[in-house]
């Protein structure tokens, strides 16, 4: 009678937090501009399909690929698990879809195992990649201190969790062998069918029970754990992934996005009877972006959903070539940036909405604090981008860094007319003689040089 | 070269040429890449096709400028070259630039301007295709030659066939580099990066490229834009290897077989 009171306060208490933290996070992607995503639903169904479900990308490196995905599936499918391990906690039966599915039961759980156990050695191969292979895109700048233990601790989480599950159907199996009330045959498990009598065969039938309780518990407490530790951890990709490639944009990756405000400022100048007769808005004029509340909130749902595996930045030419620019940190620097507005937000501290910010981009909170994301991204970061679209092109979860990095350049040009001094010929020459570069000849001077 | 008509004589005659050959910037005025604007005018007169230019009234199409976060004037440019394009009544258009390619074909369309835009690869492509071009002697049969794909015919575009086909149709052998296609590397021009110095940092990404395509042995490096022509070329420069090995694109090599 203990269990299922003591289980339920534990759910309560872990679902109770969890839908706290997630609401933050939900909020602050919604600091974000709106933007209506969608339509075709039919190419956004495949991306959710392919490239989240399927891993498509993954493949591309096809070694670290296979043993993600015996996580990944591994993953999914104790999901099956979990729900008995729910019906059993909450009711106090033991296994309690054991007999109802009889032997297609112990196919499942004997499916599971095995995929556990290649889950499990993958574990082990992904935290020698991280700490003995070192791999150079996991020792990046931006790696250092909590990014670089949070890869680690998800490991050892994942470690604790098959320690769990495997302790449980071990101790039960060797218990059923023994006859033990309670513990009902289930037929053998292709995997604690035999680490079970290997490991704890001889052990007296208190122990076991303890034992297989150990494991039940630690396992549930772990996904408890999990679950409240995504929202602060890289691995809220394994969520996101599912909203981030449904909300990905299908246009070519060469196409930039238009900013419909200028191109009718552009347009009444170049053509002033024709202009609509609109009263002029009242908002401030503000373009490009330089704080979550001026990217869009699609821009800081990709920031959530990247789960720093820096694929982008071992692609990035500039990062390549040794140039300060990493994609990969230009999405880590949104999410940290909305995450101190968050923490702002919540304190609720009158210091953060004065009532005359000097900003040209007050948000529509009144949030202000003195900072924005240039405090985090350099100049030379963003002077550095070639717009190739290979970090877009290797993100396996379909974010693009290019999207953002367009948008500081636009803030950086448009609101602070500033940029690198090379730039200032090319813009005078585009203005002045309509071409990149100022020559004194026309323009099909050329054809005199064709003989 | 025979005389290449403006859309404006044309106009003036009541004639719409077959395609508008969209020369670009770097096409009119730098030195590289007019040889080859004239090589891809001498295969369309060759093969009878009717084109014209817009000569004075080509501008930037503004990618430089809307890339580096200038949009106002890549809104200028942008929407006086729609204007002048629709003023034609233009429906197609072919141009040696990917840069101009990708600006005209996707980002055109929302400010009014719709075409078919074809990059010179596509079109030569299909002019093979349709037999009205025609390759002949051979020049580099079985000669080894690299492709560098461009970002913005490439991965911006998803253009990798037409190119290799080109190729292909000159019986060279294609020896491609480790990051192709998709993988491709940059040669470190675009997002307006060709009017600026680079940002500090260990080495140019044209010489990170240029050592990818001289690892093939290949002797012959073929690209499909005039960027990448001229950081290719002063990379092979760099390296001291522009004896041995030569930058061409694909329109050069298609007119040494003519």
């Amino acid at each position: 009678m203990l269990q299922p009171i003591l289980f339920a306060i534990v759910s309560i208490v872990a679902f109770g937090f969890a839908w706290r933290q997630y609401s933050r996070v939900r909020r602050n992607i919604l600091l974000g501009k709106d933007e209506a995503i969608g339509g075709n639903a039919a190419a956004r169904w495949r991306n959710v399909l392919l490239i989240a479900f399927g891993q498509q990308k993954m493949f591309k490196r096809w070694i670290p690929a296979t043993f993600h995905l015996f996580i990944y599936v591994a993953f999914l499918l104790t999901q099956i698990e979990l729900i008995e391990i729910f019906a059993d906690g909450f009711s106090g039966s033991h296994r309690a879809f054991a007999a109802p599915l009889g032997g297609f039961y112990t196919f499942v759980i004997s499916f599971i195992e095995v995929l556990s156990m290649l889950a499990f050695v993958a574990t082990f191969v992904f935290l020698a990649r991280r700490n003995l292979l070192k791999v150079p895109r996991f020792h990046k700048p931006e790696m250092k201190g909590w990014p670089f233990r949070d890869g680690n601790l998800i490991l050892l989480g994942e470690i604790l969790l098959l320690v769990g599950i495997f302790s449980m159907n071990s101790a039960g199996t060797v218990l059923q062998s023994m006859g033990a009330e309670h513990y009902h045959p289930t037929g053998f498990f292709a995997v604690s069918g035999w680490l079970g009598p290997a490991m704890f065969g001889g052990m007296s039938e208190g122990s076991l029970a303890i034992l297989e309780r150990f494991g039940w518990w630690l396992h549930i407490l772990v996904v408890f754990g999990f679950l409240n530790y995504l929202p602060i951890s890289k691995h809220l990709h394994l969520l996101l992934a599912f909203p981030n490639t449904w909300y990905a944009r299908l246009t070519p990756k060469g196409q930039v996005s238009n900013m419909p405000d200028i191109q009718r400022e552009v347009a009444s100048m170049l053509n002033p009877e024709a202009a609509p007769q609109e009263p002029a808005a009242e908002t401030v004029l503000a373009f490009g972006a330089n704080d979550v509340f001026s990217l869009s909130w699609k821009n800081i749902l990709d920031a959530y959903t990247c789960t720093e595996c820096g694929r982008c930045t071992s692609e990035c030419p500039a990062n390549l070539t040794g140039k300060k620019l990493s994609p990969r940190k230009i999405m880590m620097d949104v999410r940290d940036r909305a995450e101190e507005i968050g923490k702002n937000l919540d304190s609720k501290d009158p210091k953060y909405f004065p009532e005359n910010a000097g900003t040209p981009m007050l948000n529509r909170l009144g949030y202000h604090d003195e900072k924005s994301l240039f405090d985090r991204i350099s100049r030379e970061e963003i002077h550095a981008c070639t717009t190739c679209n290979a970090c877009v092109e290797a993100c396996p979860v379909l974010i693009n860094p290019l999207d953002i990095i367009l948008q500081l350049r636009r803030y950086e040009i448009l609101m602070e007319s500033a940029g690198p001094s090379g730039w200032l010929p090319l813009f005078n020459s585009m203005e002045n003689s309509q071409s990149a570069w100022a020559m004194s000849v026309e323009r099909d001077a050329w054809k005199r040089e064709g003989g | 070269m025979t005389h290449i008509p403006t859309m404006s004589e044309l106009a003036a005659e009541g004639r719409q040429p077959e395609v508008l050959f969209w020369v670009g910037c770097a096409g009119s005025y730098d030195d590289r890449a007019q040889k080859v604007t004239v090589a891809f005018c001498k295969i369309l007169q060759k093969a009878g096709i009717g084109f014209a230019i817009l000569g004075q009234e080509e501008s930037c199409t503004g990618d430089p400028a809307r890339r580096a976060g200038n949009e106002f004037l890549f809104q200028m440019l942008a929407q006086q070259n729609v204007a002048v394009l629709n003023m034609y009544q233009v429906k197609k258009i072919v141009t040696t630039c990917p840069h101009c390619f990708n600006v005209l074909k996707n980002e055109y369309p929302v400010l009014g301007g719709n075409y078919e835009v074809m990059h010179h690869t596509q079109f030569l492509q299909s002019l093979l295709a349709e037999g009205r071009l025609k390759i002949e002697g051979g020049n580099f049969k079985g000669k080894k030659i690299t492709y560098h794909d461009s970002c913005y015919l490439g991965r911006a575009n998803g253009v990798y066939e037409a190119p290799r086909s080109l190729l292909s149709s000159l019986d060279a052998n294609l020896v491609e580099m480790k990051r192709c296609r998709s993988n491709g590397l940059c040669c470190g021009a675009g997002g307006a990066q060709m009017w600026k110095e680079d940002e500090p940092g260990g080495k140019r990404i044209n010489l990170e490229r240029t050592e990818e395509a001289l690892a093939t042995g290949a002797e012959i490096v073929a690209v499909n834009c005039p960027f990448c022509l001229t950081m290719l070329e002063d990379g092979v420069k760099a390296k001291d290897k522009q004896d041995e090995v030569k930058v061409y694109d694909l329109t050069e090599l298609i007119l040494k077989n003519q």
